[in-house]
């Protein structure tokens, strides 16, 4: 179809990229989605913004809200074959990484879908790591419906699945906070629809618009928050892909296999209703019960401020431990670990353009 | 680093590879470059490879072929006429004689497709469970093309910069067949040998330098010559040749094609005109693809990407090969 | 946070079908797309359809998009 290639017009990027510095009024926008962070530092969007414009990045990578006594907890489960998706091999937890596990002979395996997760499972005890948001979810619980039908005993989830809604409730609800607006996760919202965002403007007062993930639909979601001033609304600008009512077929698979439960968000805390957990129904392919397994809130790596970084209250480069001791090579905190974290992002597409040592005073 | 131990990531060809062979091998062998060949005597140029790929068979080759392939290109783009290969065996306990017999029915073949003669070798058999089945290490010795002195490859501003054909086609023929993505066509490996190719562009245009863009692919070559020659390279986005299937397959996955395995491309710095390169490698079949992708600037150490927008984005090396990701 | 691409559905039986992205294929669970129809183009997301796209709408972003600033 090579719509999205359209998408990509140079010259209507130019356009709107000189009506963007129209704009003389500061206003703080946040990607809440990591693959938005991705996008912006791939088309070198930010070079396009004037300075009143400011983009920060929030919670919404997967991994790097994952608490890690979570990638303990997987590495403890050397009786098992784990499956995870690549994302989460490099995530350090108290005992380093998955990658590590799996050199000191952990059969730890990547896959691409829960799917394949259930397929080893039919050979070996199999844990399939269950990260993800509300677009990564219905597939999870399809798979676990599956395992039950097919009465696969050996498949078991270790959740940590997150709902973007409650995270962005309790970020706005937080007191250093100050977003004027949301560029909302597109595929979450695929999912989800408008609904759940109203929120948004009618108890905080803050627009925000779906969007999709190619130049021209970032930059003109960036000027629809400018056009809405003191406006506030949820527009929907991703109507190619995201009807304004969502997925009810993926909804109704997620609210008959999980549940709502209180979930730690690595950087946050724990946040209300803001995570899922197996219905009872589903309580035998649970591998929290099945192996024993608690995840606590535990204290974070000192120094490293990932959790300011989620809340966008700080850039990357603020925090003292960025690029001179955490590094995508030896990622000190979750940002940095995930190659669409706030921090990996930050570091791979931003910081190079300038002299990367002038970058590194905090 | 005493208590360190080795990770897959040290083998992946970017930085943790590069600080391993400095701060190991390096700082002890004393090694006149960190490549792997090396001129010995005026006009001969030797190298070795080790080859451990998984699955070792796969569409478009298998670990025989590659095993010549590799070799054969290397020495190419050192600007040698591959002679001779030697190639040892190292085999697990358990393996099938039939897969020996066809692997090595490969290594022949890709060893007459490159007109190199097997010399010699040596056959190790290790306990079951140990070798993963089958590793092959080669080297190799070849002589330098008349006229090529790689002692004077200076590059600089202005150069262009060309590949022989479109990117990432073995790295995502290895990982479908590897991960059991399911694939159909099995995308193909480019695992091909270069040698004539590569002669055919040596007696056509000035060619200032050359490398086979395997581990870390594109982008990690171009950023080792960056810093090897103290120039930069500006880039553009809409002339890499990449296959639609392969950028689909890359983005199914959420990896970068430009960092992405080849065993079938070279990647050379051309001086004055491209046109007639162009034309003539078009006409050979390794070459059909071939593209001028961008040029030499003297911004030391940096490779920028013009994307199709017209931003302009660094493209840095990366620390460990690219894991499929679903974010 | 979620990388997805589009795909174009050459089979469907019952819950799967097969999708082409750029002329390869791939089984691919069509449970959160029981409307899809053969040639659809959907989203696809860790081995699941997600959504089903709208060409009809894309044009309409589009031409909107030039209205407003193609002659700027």
């Amino acid at each position: 179809m090579a719509i999205a290639d359209k998408f990509r017009d140079p010259i209507l990027v130019r356009a709107i990229a000189s009506k963007l510095h129209e704009n003389t009024r500061p206003i703080r926008i946040m990607e809440v989605c990591g693959t938005h962070t991705m996008s912006i530092g791939k088309w070198g969007l930010r070079k396009m913004l004037p300075k009143s414009i400011e983009l920060i990045s929030g919670p919404g990578c997967p991994v790097c809200v994952t608490p890690a006594g979570y990638i303990d907890a997987l590495m403890g489960l050397e009786s098992a074959t784990v499956c995870v998706f690549g994302d989460l091999m490099r995530v350090p937890g108290a005992n380093g990484t998955l990658e590590d596990a799996r050199s000191r002979g952990h059969d730890i395996r990547i896959v691409y879908s829960p799917m394949q997760a259930l397929e080893i499972a039919q050979e070996r005890e199999t844990v399939f790591a269950a990260i993800g948001f509300e677009t990564t979810i219905p597939g999870i619980a399809h798979t676990i419906k599956l395992a039950k039908t097919q009465g696969i005993g050996t498949f078991s989830v270790l959740a940590a699945l997150k709902a973007i809604p409650p995270a962005l409730d309790a970020l706005l609800s937080s007191e250093n906070i100050q977003v004027d607006g949301f560029i909302l996760p597109g595929h979450v919202c695929a999912v989800l629809g408008m609904e759940p965002f109203r929120f948004l403007p009618e108890k905080y007062n803050v627009g925000g618009v779906i969007t999709g993930f190619e130049p021209l639909e970032i930059l003109s979601a960036i000027q629809q928050l400018i056009d809405m001033n003191d406006h506030p609304a949820i527009h929907n600008q991703y109507a190619r892909v995201v009807s304004d009512r969502g997925n009810p077929h993926a909804r109704r698979m997620i609210d008959a296999v999980l549940q709502p439960n209180d979930a730690i968000w690595r950087g946050l805390g724990t946040i209300p209703g803001s995570g899922y957990t197996l219905r009872d129904d589903y309580a035998s392919f649970d591998a929290s019960a099945k192996f024993g397994i608690t995840i606590t809130d535990e204290a974070e790596n000192r120094g490293c401020r990932c959790g300011d970084v989620l809340k966008g209250v700080i850039k990357p480069d603020q925090c003292e431990l960025f690029g001179a001791v955490c590094t995508p090579a030896s990622p000190i905190g979750p940002c940095m670990v995930s190659s669409e974290g706030s921090c990996a992002a930050y570091y791979r597409y931003e910081l190079p353009q300038t002299s990367t040592k002038d970058q590194r005073q905090c | 680093m005493l208590d360190e131990i080795i990770k897959l990531s040290h083998g992946s060809g970017g930085n943790m590879t590069r600080r391993l062979i400095r701060d190991v091998m390096n700082n002890r062998f004393q090694m006149p470059s960190m490549s792997d060949s090396a001129v010995i005597g005026g006009r001969m140029v030797s190298t070795i490879d080790a080859h451990v790929v998984k699955p070792i068979f796969f569409p478009g080759g298998d670990i025989g072929r590659l095993s010549v392939t590799g070799t054969v290109n290397d020495l190419a783009v050192a600007g040698a006429i591959p002679l001779s290969i030697f190639i040892a065996y190292i085999i697990e306990e358990g393996f099938p004689m039939r897969e020996l017999e066809r692997i090595t029915e490969s290594v022949h073949q890709a060893a007459q497709e490159a007109g190199v003669k097997i010399l010699g070798g040596d056959t190790k058999v290790v306990e079951h469970g140990k070798a993963d089945g089958l590793y092959l290490v080669t080297s190799g010795i070849g002589m330098l093309h008349d006229g090529y002195a790689p002692g004077d490859r200076s590059i600089s501003e202005g150069d262009s910069v060309i590949v022989s054909g479109n990117l990432g086609d073995h790295a995502i023929a290895v990982i479908n067949a590897r991960e059991n993505l399911g694939l159909q066509p099995a995308p193909e490996s480019d695992c091909a040998p270069l040698n004539h190719l590569i002669g055919i562009m040596l007696e056509t245009a000035d060619i200032r330098f050359m490398r086979d863009p395997t581990r870390g692919g594109l982008t990690t070559v171009l950023n080792e010559i960056a810093d090897e020659f103290q120039v930069g390279f500006h880039l553009f986005e809409r002339d890499i040749p990449i296959r639609d299937s392969v950028r689909s397959a890359s983005e199914l996955l959420g990896i970068d094609p430009l960092y992405l395995a080849n065993e079938g491309r070279v990647v050379a710095i051309v001086r004055g005109d491209t046109k007639t390169l162009i034309d003539r490698m078009r006409k050979h079949p390794l070459g059909t693809d071939a593209q001028v992708i961008g040029t030499v600037t003297n911004d030391a150490g940096r490779v920028y990407l013009e994307t199709a927008i017209g931003s302009v984005r660094q493209l840095p090396m990366l620390e460990s090969d690219p894991l499929p990701r679903i974010c | 946070m979620c990388l997805a691409i589009p795909g174009k559905i050459l089979q469907r039986r019952e819950d799967m079908g097969i999708v082409d992205f750029g002329g390869m294929q791939k089984e691919i669970s069509l449970v959160f797309v029981p409307e899809a129809q053969l040639s659809d183009w959907v989203l696809v997301h860790t081995g699941y359809a997600m959504s089903i796209l709208s060409e009809d709408e894309a044009h309409e972003t589009l031409s909107l998009l030039r209205e407003r600033y193609g002659d700027c």
